[in-house]
């Protein structure tokens, strides 16, 4: 694959950003650092939605996924004692297994939009029910942590939160491996034959497109992407809960990042991804430095936040259904063909 | 906890009758409002927990009575189902199904957060108890079986309206062919409002019921959301007798599985039961395979 100067920049410039953090903010760099890692993981986990999202298979069940991933993980590694390097492939295996399961009976009955959308949700509401139910081992709604391994830096046990600098090279090559997988399908002919089959199932498969086979190695491959990254995201957070990593409202948040970002392009859902914790994070300290909001809200100033992102959904989806990334693209094509 | 055919399997089958006339009340405007707009609100449950509060608020805050706090419940929820339609679904009329689903989502954030901002995240209940009927050993709340009565009054009430009304027959009508009724001078715009409004103001009456037996918090809303969704779908979208039996089946399985396990298995069981069912029947319970 070349390497477009423009990308080989970009990429220089993340790898010194968190020098650059260093240097700037010597007194504060772990929490810009951690804000920055959160980005980037989820960016990795808006991506692989995203990948089966463009194509018109809208899940709203990816927390399921996500879930899979942080539990099973931690699940093996708690009780087991399995180290997290064969835990984290056997998590996916499960998501992936859970993805084909739902997957296969879904697209052999034709169901789409809305009914898929539906169907997705009750596939992660039930996953969140069986973590909650087996509270034994998972802590119910309360969540649990991954028990910590020496001094909470370690290859074997795959922690690493004790170090942010370490954290986010890992949050780094993770939402590389990611944007890689992208590439992948986006170069090859699956992609064609999914662009095709997302805009008409009955003609698509009267030129020879196996719908089904192809909407699964997607869904398949999507799993796999979110079960990765809940898995490492609940490496990173040292904690698992089933709203934080698992529920109906992860699932929901990784679309509407995703969808915000623009799921047609390569870096949409990472601008997404941008977008959201930029949003959330700087809302947040605004609010919480006012002292008229304090003093009209109190501590429930901090919905205010998901008041404001509530309405740009809806204005997003309004008026720019193609993300962010999307409509600046669509914007300077115009631009220039223009001039 | 044990599984046997006693008293309480009994109690629990009952009580999942009467439950079952919750869920199907709560299915039934989002039902409307997909089988004539041809929108699913992911946020209907959202609409029924702001009831709950604008109850709350007029009962506790106000200290209207009761049955004048419903009242406002209910129309406020009406009018924000209007408001619902005209700002969010009308500009996505022609957009991808996908694109209004994931609008009302939005809305879903958003109401939730105006109503932790508003009330706080605390637990809140209008403090009413109705107490229980007994029959022989068993004994069931008064909440539920006024929320069964009105459950199905109110079916059997929307189906005369939908069938001996003007405004009914319009409606029902356009469900029917939305293309072809604007063409006989039908005006969809307004009949899309009016059912608008007909679907909140019963997302507000099931808020009414529901604040006699729940208390009120901003997330609420996630907890019943997912299950009226799936009792809409089992019926088969649109279909409001098979919402009424999809809600029957579905409070069966919640309730056994709850007196037999704990609770989360008996709704774990219910939405593995749907996943199944649509799979098996993807047209819905009582559904005709197009």
């Amino acid at each position: 694959m070349k390497l477009n100067p423009a990308y080989a920049v970009g990429l220089a410039a993340l790898v010194a950003l968190p020098f650059a953090i260093r240097a700037v903010f010597p007194g504060s760099e772990k929490y810009y650092l951690h804000i920055v890692i959160q980005m980037l993981l989820w960016a990795q986990i808006y991506t692989g939605w995203a990948l089966m999202g463009r194509f018109g298979l809208t899940s709203l069940g990816h927390g399921a996924f996500t879930g899979i991933g942080a539990y099973v993980t931690v699940m093996l590694w708690n009780f087991a004692g399995l180290t997290p390097l064969i835990g984290i492939p056997v998590a996916i295996v499960v998501a992936v297994a859970l993805a084909l399961l739902i997957g296969y009976p879904s697209f052999l009955q034709r169901i789409r939009g809305h009914y898929f959308a539906l169907l997705t949700l009750a596939m992660v509401e039930f996953v969140r029910l069986c973590i909650v139910g087996l509270r034994d081992f998972t802590g119910g709604s309360l969540g649990t942590q991954p028990a910590r391994y020496g001094d909470g830096i370690s290859f074997y046990a795959v922690q690493f939160e004790a170090d942010r600098m370490i954290a986010y090279f890992v949050a780094l090559a993770v939402w590389l491996a990611g944007i890689l997988v992208w590439v992948r399908v986006d170069r090859s002919m699956d992609r064609f034959a999914l662009e095709a089959l997302g805009q008409d199932e009955e003609a698509a498969a009267a030129v020879g497109i196996n719908v089904t086979r192809e909407k699964l190695k997607i869904t398949a491959l999507s799993a796999a992407m979110c079960a990765f990254g809940g898995a490492i995201f609940a490496q990173y957070q040292m904690y698992i809960g089933p709203d934080t990593i698992a529920g109906f409202g992860v699932s929901l948040n990784i679309v509407f990042g995703a969808v915000a970002g623009g799921i047609g392009v390569m870096l949409g859902p990472t601008i997404g991804a941008l977008f959201t914790q930029l949003l959330s994070e700087g809302l947040r300290m605004f609010f919480q430095g006012s002292v008229t909001l304090n003093a009209m809200f109190g501590s429930r100033v901090l919905s205010l936040d998901t008041l404001i992102y509530g309405v740009l959904l809806v204005l997003f989806i309004i008026h720019m259904p193609r993300g962010i990334v999307g409509t600046a693209m669509e914007y300077w094509r115009k631009h220039k063909r223009g001039s | 906890m044990t599984c046997s055919l006693d008293i309480f399997f009994l109690e629990a089958v009952l009580n999942g009758i009467l439950l079952a006339g919750l869920l199907a009340l709560l299915s039934l405007g989002l039902n409307l409002v997909f089988g004539v707009v041809d929108v699913v609100w992911i946020c209907y449950a959202e609409l029924v927990m702001i009831g709950m509060y604008a109850i709350f608020f007029a009962y506790s805050t106000l200290d209207l009575p009761l049955p004048l706090a419903m009242l406002i419940g209910i129309t406020f929820t009406a009018l924000l189902g209007v408001a619902l339609h005209m700002i969010v679904i009308r500009p996505l009329l022609d957009a991808a199904p996908i694109n209004q689903l994931l609008a009302t989502g939005g809305v879903l954030f958003l109401l939730q957060a105006a109503a932790t901002l508003a009330f706080g995240i605390e637990f809140r209940n209008i403090g009413v108890h109705l107490g229980s009927a007994s029959l022989g050993d068993m004994f069931f709340s008064w909440g539920r079986i006024i929320t069964f009565s009105v459950a199905l009054a109110t079916m059997l009430g929307l189906r005369y309206f939908l069938r001996h009304s003007y405004l009914g027959l319009a409606i029902l009508a356009l469900s029917q062919d939305r293309h072809v009724m604007p063409l006989m001078g039908a005006d969809s715009r307004r009949l899309y409002a009016a059912t608008s409004a007909l679907g909140g103001g019963l997302a507000g009456l099931g808020a009414a019921l529901m604040v006699l037996q729940f208390d009120i918090y901003p997330q609420i809303g996630l907890q019943f959301g997912p299950l009226i969704f799936m009792v809409c779908v089992l019926g088969g979208l649109g279909n409001m007798l098979g919402g009424f039996v999809a809600a029957l089946v579905i409070a069966q399985f919640i309730t056994i599985g709850s007196s037999c396990f704990a609770t989360e298995w008996g709704y774990a069981i219910a939405f593995l039961f749907f996943i199944l069912m649509m799979f098996i029947r993807p047209q819905g319970l009582l559904g005709a395979r197009s």
